[in-house]
């Protein structure tokens, strides 16, 4: 049996009056990677910046029930600390516009002002552009800006960004959207590869992708966990009939 | 009947392109008719003792305004020292809390301080620093023009943030960066042309000043590198020399006019360029 890192407990969302997560309950397995699906607006981006806390910072926000990270209610940790331990990818990305490409790799230790040697600085930069797949391509020009890379290229070097800092959680908010066929099958080999090492939580709205990469999916339906369960089997069988229809493409 | 209602409309389109160009050319007249004046009548005072020496005795020739060059060099450090971070930081707050009641009550002060007249700062300037110290200085001075420097610089600041998207905040604060770091080491960084060129166009602004300088740093036919004396300041100078009855003075004066233009102009190339990049 597997232990979980992440469990949602009876956790509930609201933004002002509106509710965008509803008694949402989830386990997220140790080394594996789990999709998040569901129609646009169902609140996949909502739930993985409850994850990190990233949602305190929108006005009005305001969150019921627990989410336990190994075991502890995530609310009363040190938000700071805590968000070093989980990575996260978003879905349109963000390099840092003043930083150099080496610069963005390591800014999580820069801006934290976490001091670095030179050989540890380019080991760090070096693996995880590797890990990221871009290392090949701007290895002879990495203290040029992070900007005058294409958008793809930067989804990377934010994914680079988010390996640097070691998480032991990885949250990935469709980081292939914005990719061309090949820088995407670059990413999912790498989260295949990732989760030898951390939990991945990943962001969807690709089906095949979800069935090359992830273990287990959670279907997410107006802010409500309609079903979840092993990959293979829910794409299979699914036992809900929303489920079905948005997986043969009748909406989503 | 279609084709010439065409052609009326064509020709009304160049008319009104017409009539906004020759206004944008008259405008620039004046422009050019001052520079052509100050060049002819202050271009051959300004050379290496006009900016190295101080002012001669009333009556003598040569002399330069070298102790006016300190004082208002000294006069815009002082002012620079305390409303570029003060400035800085209060843009960032509004910025930040866009609709708080604090932010909207600091919107409205700016607005009245920047439409005070720099008179009537030069006067509350000289009850609140140069009454208690007895005495006119460069720091009242350096107040007066550090009053009238905030205003530009909290509103570039503010506009100048406002364009940084929200994400690249979240970028950092996702990496566990506390938000006061995400604010000093991003978003300052990130929208560091734009303040720069608040800060320079705010000094454009109150180098020429004279009228808050009037009583406080009242002016100094001497040079003095104190903060504590009375300290002349190029504007200061030109209102003297231009008003005495001497004319190697009025000589002094339109150079130090000259120079003060260029200055200007030149502070606003530099922002332009800032901008720009
Ligand atoms: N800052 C906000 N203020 C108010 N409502 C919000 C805010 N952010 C999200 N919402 C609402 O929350 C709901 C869920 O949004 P969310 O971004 O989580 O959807 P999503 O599943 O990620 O969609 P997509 O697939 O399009 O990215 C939406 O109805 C949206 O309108
Ligand atoms: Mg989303």
């Amino acid at each position: 049996m597997t232990e979980s890192v992440l469990r949602l407990d009876h956790f509930n969302f609201f933004i002002g009056e509106n509710q965008i997560l509803n008694d949402i309950n989830l386990k997220f397995q140790r080394k594996k990677v789990t999709a998040i699906m569901g129609p646009s607006g169902c609140g996949k981006t909502s739930m993985i910046r409850c994850i990190n806390r990233m949602n305190e910072w929108v006005k009005n926000a305001r969150v019921e029930g627990e989410i336990l990270f190994y075991g502890k209610n995530l609310f009363q940790m040190d938000p700071i600390l805590l968000r070093r331990k989980i990575g996260m990818v978003f879905q349109r990305p963000n390099p840092f516009p003043t930083m150099s490409i080496f610069e963005n790799v390591i800014a999580g230790y820069l801006l934290n002002g976490i001091k670095l040697s030179k050989t540890d600085k380019e080991r760090i930069v070096e693996d995880s552009l590797r890990k990221a797949a871009l290392w090949d391509e701007v290895k002879d020009g990495i203290h040029r800006k992070g900007t005058f890379l294409s958008g793809g290229q930067q989804q990377r070097l934010c994914i680079a960004r988010a390996l640097a800092m070691n998480p032991r959680l990885l949250l990935l908010d469709e980081p292939t959207s914005a990719l061309d066929p090949k820088a995407t099958s670059h990413i999912e080999e790498l989260i295949i590869e990732l989760k030898k090492t951390v939990t991945i939580v990943l962001v969807t709205h690709n089906i095949a992708q979800a069935s090359r990469v992830s273990d287990f999916t959670a279907f997410l339906y107006l802010g409500e966990l309609v079903e979840y369960g092993e990959t293979t089997k829910m794409f299979t069988v699914p036992e809900d009939k929303r489920t079905e229809e948005y997986l043969t493409g009748k909406f989503g | 009947m279609k084709k010439s209602s065409l052609k009326i409309r064509h020709a009304k389109n160049y008319l009104f392109i017409g009539i906004i160009g020759l206004c944008s050319i008259l405008l620039m007249i004046p422009l050019i008719l001052i520079f052509y004046q100050l060049i002819t009548l202050g271009g051959k005072s300004i050379n290496l003792t006009f900016l190295t020496q101080i002012p001669k005795s009333p009556g003598e020739s040569g002399g330069g305004i070298y102790n006016a060059i300190v004082g208002t060099t000294l006069l815009v450090a002082l002012a620079s020292l305390v409303s570029i971070p003060l400035g800085i930081l209060t843009g960032v707050y509004i910025s930040e809390y866009q609709n708080s009641r604090l932010s909207g009550a600091v919107r409205t002060c700016v607005d009245i301080l920047q439409g005070t007249p720099s008179i009537v700062i030069g006067i509350i300037v000289y009850t609140w620093v140069v009454r208690p110290m007895s005495q006119f200085s460069a720091i009242s001075g350096g107040v007066a023009l550090g009053i009238m420097m905030l205003p530009v610089i909290i509103k570039t600041t503010e506009e100048t943030l406002g364009l940084i998207p929200m994400s690249l905040k979240e970028a950092s604060l996702a990496l566990g960066v506390p938000y006061y770091k995400t604010i000093l080491k991003v978003v300052i960084p990130t929208g560091f042309s734009g303040i720069l060129t608040g800060i320079l166009l705010s000094i454009s602004r109150v180098a020429g000043e004279t009228a808050p300088l009037l009583f406080t740093a009242f002016g100094n036919a001497f040079l003095t590198y104190s903060i504590f004396k009375p300290i002349s300041a190029i504007p200061l100078l030109i209102f003297n020399y231009a008003t005495s009855p001497y004319e190697e003075w009025h000589q002094l004066a339109w150079g130090a006019s000259l120079l003060v233009v260029g200055m200007i102009l030149l502070l606003n190339l530099v922002a332009k360029g800032v901008t720009k990049r």
